[in-house]
């Protein structure tokens, strides 16, 4: 266990040492977003009956800084070590791959916690919520969370320059998320974009923790917990067989 | 007894490159074994898969009995390696660095044994600097520091003393030497042949990834029997009769002088006044006259070019 805890508490004191970096600029942006969108659109859409736009907004908003940042964290440490070298550090120790998958995902979701608590507290200033059923939000959190931690860990992996990630970042994690309902309801979108969007497992993160504030959701929230329970499990499965075979990290 | 490692029939191939071409070896424990070989010889990829940063293609290799693949956690406690690039972590102080080090390793409150190290290592005053702030010397000696965390039975060093000062060396070296003599075994690869012909009982020679030559420093030694005499005669040739002694061929005369040198093979020392009276007799003129003991350089010149 003590080889497991070092590393996690190695990778939360790396994010927290550059804080503004990772923990103070992500909520800004997600401030401006809000103070933003919310301005332009809060006369103009209604999504759920009785719901102001701001409030629509601020659980999607809070759900995409959670999963961006849960990337970023494991994605980011990893690359920088592996182009750094001191990667090495931890190959040569006896931590299993449990323990490194573990500690990285981990470390990935306390990040992304912390910068969505930071969004959501700013946001209640800006729009009144309603939390009907704390749990869900608790349960997609967790799992939106991990599964991104997982995203960033095999990116990392995969990844052999800061190019590279950067690609994963900007053409896969950015529209994955940007698509997946954090502005609007998937059901204003005509037919052709529905059915995209429904094939993207991240509308399932947001709408399913957007339920647990408005008791609304696009999809009953059971099936999106399926359907997202089974994404991480394929997930961590991927990136824990890529750790064991050492895939690009021990050649 | 145990073998601290044992290397069986470790072949490694990366693409077209036959890096290593079924390496066998046994290094014992508490052996200070020398891994010499030019660049490219492989070393750097046996110690990478005995670390286990790389995987055999072919072969096994094991740490005091842990296989490196199949019982990784074991073989990696057993170990301590200094890698060759100057890598660190630039985001935590040497301190941070070598308490986490321990903690990958399962140990906490290893403060007492970092401490000890810092001294040995002369970083006790940098132990709160961040590592950035560190020259590439001082970087080097947390280098050492990290390997050594978990007290490991088995210590490999890679290339630890290249571009780094006498200083360091000198400590390093101290600090390697008593653990050695505590029982640890100690495996370093270094270009400076001088440094393992002092360090090292016992030395393996690679090239292009196969064991060229495997023997104790002393037994290595011997295969260039006897020293060499280098005579400068200020004018003249040297007699015929000891024209068979000549190492290299005969050198042009300086071209201010006239003056000659000849390197001559001497097997012992007793020969060197026989050299001498012939010189004397042809009635030549000695200028200049130097012994050298043969080292571990002309074994290892020897070696590498007969191979080839």
């Amino acid at each position: 266990m003590t080889g497991f805890r070092t590393l996690l508490y190695k990778e939360l004191l790396r994010f927290w040492k550059v804080a503004t970096q990772t923990l103070t600029a992500p909520i800004v942006t997600a401030m401006l977003y809000l103070l933003i969108f919310g301005h332009v659109l809060e006369a103009h859409v209604q999504v759920f009956p009785g719901v102001s736009y701001t409030a629509f907004l601020v659980p999607g908003l809070v759900m995409m800084s959670v999963l961006q940042n849960a990337f970023a964290n494991s994605s980011s440490s990893l690359i920088q070590s592996k182009i750094t070298g001191n990667l090495v550090f931890i190959l040569l120790t006896p931590l299993s791959h449990w323990e490194m998958f573990s500690a990285y995902v981990l470390a990935a979701m306390i990040r992304g916690f912390m910068v969505g608590l930071g969004v959501m507290l700013i946001t209640l200033w800006f729009a009144k919520l309603s939390f009907v059923s704390p749990l869900w939000i608790i349960v997609f959190a967790l799992l939106g969370a991990a599964i991104l931690g997982t995203m960033g860990l095999i990116a990392g992996i995969w990844a052999e320059k800061f190019d590279q990630l950067a690609a994963f970042q900007n053409f896969l994690i950015v529209p994955a998320t940007f698509l997946a309902g954090v502005f609007y309801s998937v059901h204003s979108l005509p037919p052709f974009w529905l059915a995209v969007s429904h094939a993207n497992p991240f509308f399932y993160m947001i709408d399913g923790f957007r339920y647990g504030f408005f008791g609304h959701s696009d999809v009953a929230p059971l099936t999106s917990l399926t359907i997202v329970l089974v994404f991480f499990v394929v997930l961590s499965f991927i990136a824990v067989t890529l750790l064991k075979r050492g895939y690009k990290l021990r050649h | 007894m145990t073998a601290a490692i044992r290397i069986d029939q470790v072949k490694k191939r990366f693409g077209a490159l036959q890096a290593l071409d079924g390496v066998s070896l046994d290094i014992a424990s508490g052996e200070f074994f020398g891994l010499l070989g030019p660049n490219g010889a492989g070393k750097t990829t046996l110690i990478s898969i005995i670390a286990g940063l790389a995987r055999a293609d072919h072969g096994r290799v094991s740490i005091l009995g842990h296989d490196v693949v199949n019982d990784f956690r074991a073989a990696r406690r057993a170990i301590g390696v200094v890698p060759q690039e100057l890598v660190f972590d630039p985001f935590f102080t040497v301190r941070e660095t070598l308490r986490m080090q321990s903690g990958y390793f399962g140990i906490s409150g290893n403060d007492a044994w970092i401490d000890e190290i810092l001294h040995e290592l002369g970083l006790t005053a940098k132990a709160d600097t961040n590592m950035r702030a560190l020259s590439g010397g001082m970087k080097r000696r947390v280098l050492v520091a990290q390997a050594l965390v978990h007290k490991p039975p088995v210590i490999m060093l890679d290339e630890p003393t290249a571009g780094v000062d006498v200083e360091l060396r000198q400590t390093l070296w101290r600090f390697i030497g008593r653990l050695n003599r505590e029982g640890h075994t100690v495996v370093l690869t270094t270009h400076y042949l001088e440094e393992a012909q002092a360090l090292c009982s016992r030395i393996a020679m690679l090239k292009a990834g196969t064991v060229v030559a495997l023997d104790s420093t002393a037994a290595l030694l011997k295969r260039i029997s006897g020293s060499q005499l280098v005579v400068r005669l200020a004018a003249g040739s040297l007699p015929a009769s000891l024209h068979n002694l000549l190492s290299h061929p005969e050198t042009q005369p300086d071209a201010s002088t006239g003056a000659r040198q000849y390197a001559l093979r001497v097997t012992h020392h007793d020969e060197v006044e026989q050299i001498l009276a012939q010189i004397r007799q042809a009635g030549l003129v000695i200028e200049d006259l130097q012994l050298h003991e043969a080292d571990l350089e002309d074994v290892f010149i020897q070696i590498m070019g007969g191979e080839q």
